[in-house]
């Protein structure tokens, strides 16, 4: 038996195999150029791809982890803006003679070392993100990306020489048990990135790392910072006891898979997974969500570095439509724009992008790339239960903009001899003020309402959700969003619809005593959130609620 | 030309994320904004300058602001720098 200790970085207990991931060398080729300005235009359209992945690694992370957590890759994003690095990327070229890669590979060592060597502890943990940054830049300038948590099976502890974010939040998380690592600390990236994840983590192992083989059986206990090797049985006995302990919450969490989600005085209440890869969609069916509240399909356009063609898009629809199939899929339609851009699509410099030409602004403009993506949607139908959402939809105009575009697909179709399926839901996204103060009008044109609570608020609030300064008006709960809820969830009924909440209020546990009172008929959230949901919901009684509403909005 | 100084108060000193903030709000300003501390210095809108200060709790920085509408900026970094550091 071996005992190591670091440090403790991400509670919870773990034991099982490991396996040490290589501190494989990636160093890039040196090849020779003598054409440095092309290298120069490489480099530049890298980076350009670059800052498009981590906006998307930003929105993944924020609906799988939260804000706090999602910021790291801002921070990234903002690392490459900075104008010395680019700099020294270009003098690196220019004055060695040497390719992009390369060039790239020295400038993040000469980086990273520059921080290695600061004496603070937060600022030392920054060269890790700077390491994960250049690795992003020659992955995309080589086309050889390398993710050694690809191609896992089974669930294993995973030993690294140092963990990189973006590795971290884009593995496969039910086959991770722990992280155990020679450098980091509670403060580097990936170590805030484990503890959002639930994952335990024990990292600064240092030397003591080296005695960690590959196959090891080890116990990692995140709450004390130990990495215990090949534990004897007195060891692996009080540990079992500890885990029991551990285990009980989640056991009882998983102990409602298959239970409704009824309040106790029997009210329903729908609970669907918010999706952004059609990968997603099966812990979505583990967590046992009634259906897809939302497939964000931008991954499609972003994952692309050209408009993602009818054919590619149908595949994706199909596959989680298939998986899901009796449940519902709610696919919105491509919501580009203000924070996520696509390099191929330009849209320009604009002064106020969240107020901008985005989503369905583009789309209704753009007919080349919105008639494909409904072509997809219609042809994917017949394979399950399809329903499109639309986004950021401001008038009743639009929506008859949009079903004189989707007559005309259909009639195409038809007369192609394609099928598809007559039963498909339209519905809108509810996220901006214009569309509430009309959603009795709007009810009468469409199959379902989505409340996006996340733009609805921060159009509402006159409040970018960014801005640090003025966060405390970012608020979900306030009167002000709670009665537009209300208002949106009443013309919907009145009309015979059923409405949603898929932003990210639709988890919080103080806000959904007023969502039941409302009768709101279906709440979509990341998958990991969902049981946690239906204990909320098992655990309250309707009439409460509407007490509870009723004295807090009247 | 207008300058302040300030004390960081912020336990992790000059760190990442509001820096970061601070530096996408600076960027598109038209004046050179220089921020001292001891014998290290750095350009404001330079992401990695600053973060290679390494500016700790309890360290003092003075702010020089030069260029258009430098009162304007002046005013609101002092207060951003309350807010956040």
């Amino acid at each position: 038996m071996l005992i190591l200790e670091g440090i403790a970085t991400s509670a919870g207990i773990s034991k099982g195999i490991t396996v040490k991931i290589d501190s494989h060398d990636d160093t890039p080729v040196i090849k020779a150029i003598k054409d440095t300005e092309s290298e120069h235009i490489r480099v530049e359209a890298a980076i350009h791809r670059a800052k498009t992945e981590l906006s998307e690694l930003y929105e993944k992370t924020l609906s799988d982890a939260g804000e706090e957590v999602a910021a790291i890759f801002e921070i990234h994003s903002t690392m490459l803006e900075d104008e010395d690095f680019l700099a020294a990327i270009f003098n690196n070229i220019d004055t060695e003679s040497i390719c992009a890669e390369y060039a790239v590979y020295m400038t993040g060592n000469q980086f990273a070392s520059m921080f290695s060597g600061i004496e603070d502890d937060y600022m030392r943990e920054r060269a890790a993100d700077i390491t994960d940054l250049s690795k992003r830049i020659i992955g995309i300038l080589t086309g050889h990306r390398h993710n050694p948590f690809v191609g896992l099976t089974e669930p294993i502890i995973i030993a690294a020489h140092e963990l990189l974010p973006s590795q971290t939040i884009q593995l496969d998380k039910s086959r991770v048990l722990a992280f155990i690592s020679r450098k980091g600390s509670m403060n580097s990236h990936a170590s805030i990135l484990a503890r959002s994840l639930g994952i335990p983590a024990v990292a600064g192992l240092e030397n003591g790392f080296d005695q960690i083989q590959s196959g090891d059986y080890l116990i990692v206990d995140g709450m004390n910072g130990l990495v215990i090797s090949e534990p004897d049985n007195e060891t692996l006995d009080s540990y079992e006891q500890k885990l029991q302990v551990l285990n009980q919450e989640t056991l009882r969490l998983r102990s409602l898979i298959g239970t409704k989600a009824m309040t106790k005085d029997g009210s329903l209440i729908e609970i669907c997974a918010n999706i952004g890869h059609s990968d997603e969609c099966l812990q979505a069916l583990e967590m046992d969500a009634d259906g897809i509240g939302l497939f964000r399909s931008e991954f499609l356009y972003l994952e692309s570095d050209d408009f993602p063609d009818e054919e590619t898009q149908f595949l994706a629809y199909k596959k989680v439509l298939e998986t899901l199939s009796p449940k519902r899929v709610v696919i919105r339609t491509l919501d580009l724009g203000a924070d996520k851009q696509a390099p191929y699509l330009q849209i320009g410099e604009e002064d106020n992008p969240a107020l901008g030409y985005r989503a369905i602004r583009i789309c209704l403009d753009r007919t080349d790339i919105f008639i494909p993506q409904l072509r997809a949607l219609l042809r994917a139908s017949i394979y399950g239960k399809l329903a499109v959402m639309f986004p950021m939809i401001t008038s009743l105009l639009e929506v008859k903009s949009i079903y004189t575009l989707l007559n005309t697909v259909g009639k195409d179709l038809k007369s192609e001899g394609i099928p598809y399926s007559e039963d498909i839901e339209y519905g809108i996204m509810i996220e901006t003020p214009a569309a509430v103060m009309i959603t009795d009008r709007l009810a009468k044109e469409v199959d379902f309402f989505s409340i996006g609570t996340n733009d609805l608020t921060q159009y509402a609030m006159a409040c970018d959700r960014m801005n640090s300064k003025i966060s405390y008006l970012f608020d979900s709960g306030s009167v002000s969003i709670l009665r537009m809820i209300k208002q949106t969830v009443d013309a919907a009924h009145q009309n015979g619809i059923w409405v949603g909440i898929c932003g990210e209020s639709a988890a919080d546990p103080n806000l959904l005593p007023y969502y039941i009172a409302m009768g709101v008929d279906e709440l979509s959230v990341s998958s990991p959130k969902i049981l946690m949901l239906k204990e909320n919901i098992q655990s309250l009684e309707k009439a409460d609620c509407i007490i509870q509403c009723a004295e807090y909005l009247d | 030309m207008v300058h302040f100084d300030y004390t960081i108060k912020e336990e992790m000193g000059l760190h990442a994320r509001p820096a970061g903030v601070m530096v996408k709000k600076l960027k598109p300003l038209a004046c050179n904004i220089i921020i001292t501390c001891g014998e290290r210095s750095a350009d404001a809108k330079k992401m990695f300058a600053l973060m290679a200060m390494a500016v700790k709790c309890g360290e003092t920085v003075t702010v020089k602001i030069d260029g258009d509408m430098e009162d304007e900026v002046k005013k609101e970094l002092l207060e951003f720098f309350h807010v956040n550091f």
